[in-house]
């Protein structure tokens, strides 16, 4: 999927602004941003659901146009974040219906796979609206997996999920990714993202970034070491600045942040000057920062660009 | 462009499902034949066998027949979109390879059908209680002129017209009530040259009544493009956003 300098309004309120990213195939790729930033817009704009107002796509290797609507939505599938079932039908019914809409052949043995993916094939007979919510869910996952997609868009998939329901997406994602299939995931959940993605957007109705966890990380934060001791240095300034790899320190809760140039080569070095100044260690460790703090950081700048 | 009659049948079939299991919708077609056959039973066994009173009591029995496919089928197709809307399940549809004009297809067809079936089957037993029960001047009045003719023609074709109606207006409104209610009002129009006839206020004639149906079924046809370009999946799944 290659999207360049993409863009949606309605009217005067832009739902999402030159936004230009590319996913390769069998690739888990996160869509995450707070609430309003243009994910869903996105995804149905991919999806053909709605025309964009500038800017190109491919989507499962199709160039995105009206006129390529139908052959695009016969090669994904969107699993929206309500399930939209057929309350009054059974899950066999339900899966019937969108078999025949994909003109798919073998019909039940394709829907008998797709339930048995999400351990559902003893509940085929059931109506949905007997479901409980956690199971609506994986019919509506049975759902998008019947036409064995290129691309599988999935909107907030865990939204609403019990911890136990949660995991078993989340494993069903990782068979997907294990089998090829090219993931577009939107989510809230940064853990989620985190545990499942190859890669991550942050949008906030424009791109912020795009990147491996680690990459967004390694470039939205400073390299840092925690520093925890039993008691306060009398004079840090004169500890940390006889070490040449740390370029910076500044008093923690429950220590000190030092911001240093390499941590493999900082520690023995600052260790030994700890040691020197009769400083008691309890820990040395480079400071983790969480896909979260990525998120948070981004999001408040935002917030802070707004209030300017 | 070439239509798919799977998907087109794929959505057909799941109406129909659906509609057994709606109390709603079953109670509808259950009614509306119950009502309608009945009143108009009674006024022709009821009825003396004399003069113009017995045309006017035919006309106005036989136009009984012709509101179920005109109160039916508005109902049911005004539910179809704004329905589907309602309930989540319209965004899963459209994101399939189904166009537009196969979805309304379905759709109409989902009204048109069981609508058909069920003013056919009432007419029918409506014809078969008046040749058992009624006066067989009445009887002979039913089978002269243009009444059959009327029935059979009419019931199709006005059927098209509501079902169109019922659909167009469906595709533009966010409530299911108000979207049922217009969609009668829509619907009564063409009811009300029918009542004219009845009345005979208006002769009718073999030629009227073909010149009539070829109008009404040109409107069918015409219409199924005219919705289809109403149809806009975008202000559908963002609502009032645009």
């Amino acid at each position: 999927m290659v999207v360049e300098r993409l863009s949606k309004r309605f009217g005067e309120r832009v739902a999402f602004d030159d936004v230009s990213f590319e996913v390769g195939v069998g690739e888990v790729f996160g869509f995450l941003g707070p609430n309003g930033a243009g994910k869903t817009t996105t995804v149905r704009t991919l999806g053909t659901l709605i025309a964009p107002s500038s800017g190109a796509a491919k989507v499962a290797g199709i160039p995105l146009s009206p006129r390529n609507g139908p052959a695009i939505r016969s090669r994904i599938s969107i699993m929206p974040e309500s399930p939209g079932l057929y309350l009054r039908l059974s899950v066999r019914e339900n899966l019937e219906c969108f078999a025949g809409l994909y003109e798919l052949d073998d019909i039940r043995g394709r829907i008998n796979r797709a339930l048995a993916s999400v351990n559902l094939t003893d509940r085929a007979a059931d109506l949905c609206g007997s479901l409980s919510k956690g199971l609506r869910q994986r019919v509506a996952l049975a759902r998008a997996l019947l036409n064995d997609p290129a691309v599988l868009f999935l909107d907030e998939p865990t939204s609403g999920l019990d911890p136990v329901a949660t995991r078993e997406v989340h494993e069903l994602i990782m068979s997907l990714r294990a089998s090829g299939v090219t993931i577009f995931l939107t989510t809230h959940r940064l853990e989620e993202a985190e545990r499942l993605c190859d890669r991550v957007a942050i949008l906030n109705t424009t791109l912020r970034l795009v990147g491996r966890p680690d990459e967004l990380r390694a470039q939205l934060f400073r390299r840092s070491l925690d520093v925890r001791l039993r008691a306060p240095l009398a004079d840090p300034g004169a500890v940390f600045g006889a070490v040449s790899e740390v370029e910076g320190w500044e008093q923690a809760p429950s220590g000190y942040t030092l911001a240093v140039s390499d941590p493999d080569l900082a520690v023995p070095a600052l260790a030994r000057a700890l040691v020197d100044a009769d400083a008691d260690i309890l820990s040395l460790a480079e400071s983790h920062h969480s896909l979260e703090d990525v998120y948070l950081e981004l999001v408040d700048e935002d917030v802070e660009a707004t209030r300017r | 462009m070439s239509l798919s009659w799977t998907r087109i049948g794929a959505i057909l079939r799941k109406e129909l499902r659906d509609y057994r299991r709606n109390r709603f919708v079953v109670a509808t077609m259950a009614a509306t034949p119950l009502l309608f056959i009945a009143l108009p039973t009674i006024q022709l066994i009821a009825a003396n066998a004399t003069g113009k009173a017995v045309t006017l009591r035919v006309g106005l029995s036989l136009l009984y027949m012709l509101v179920i496919p005109v109160i039916m089928p508005s109902v049911i197709s005004a539910y179809s979109v704004v329905g589907e809307r309602e309930q989540g399940t319209l965004e899963p549809v459209l994101s399939t390879p189904i166009r537009r004009e196969e979805f309304l297809i379905a759709k109409a067809l989902a009204a048109f059908i069981p609508t058909l079936v069920t003013a056919y089957a009432v007419f029918g037993i409506f014809l078969a209680i008046a040749a058992l029960f009624a006066h067989p001047v009445i009887v002979s009045a039913i089978y002269a002129g243009t009444h059959v003719l009327v029935q059979l023609l009419f019931t199709p074709l006005l059927a098209g017209w509501a079902v169109w109606i019922g659909i167009a207006v469906s595709t533009r409104m966010s409530d299911i009530r108000a979207a049922q209610q217009l969609s009668v009002l829509g619907s009564a129009p063409p009811l009300a040259i029918l009542v004219l006839m009845s009345l005979n206020v208006i002769t009718v004639s073999t030629a009227l009544a073909i010149g009539l149906a070829a109008a009404l079924l040109a409107f069918d046809l015409l219409a199924w493009r005219v919705v289809a370009t109403m149809f806009d999946r975008e202000r559908l799944l963002i609502g009032g956003r645009r």
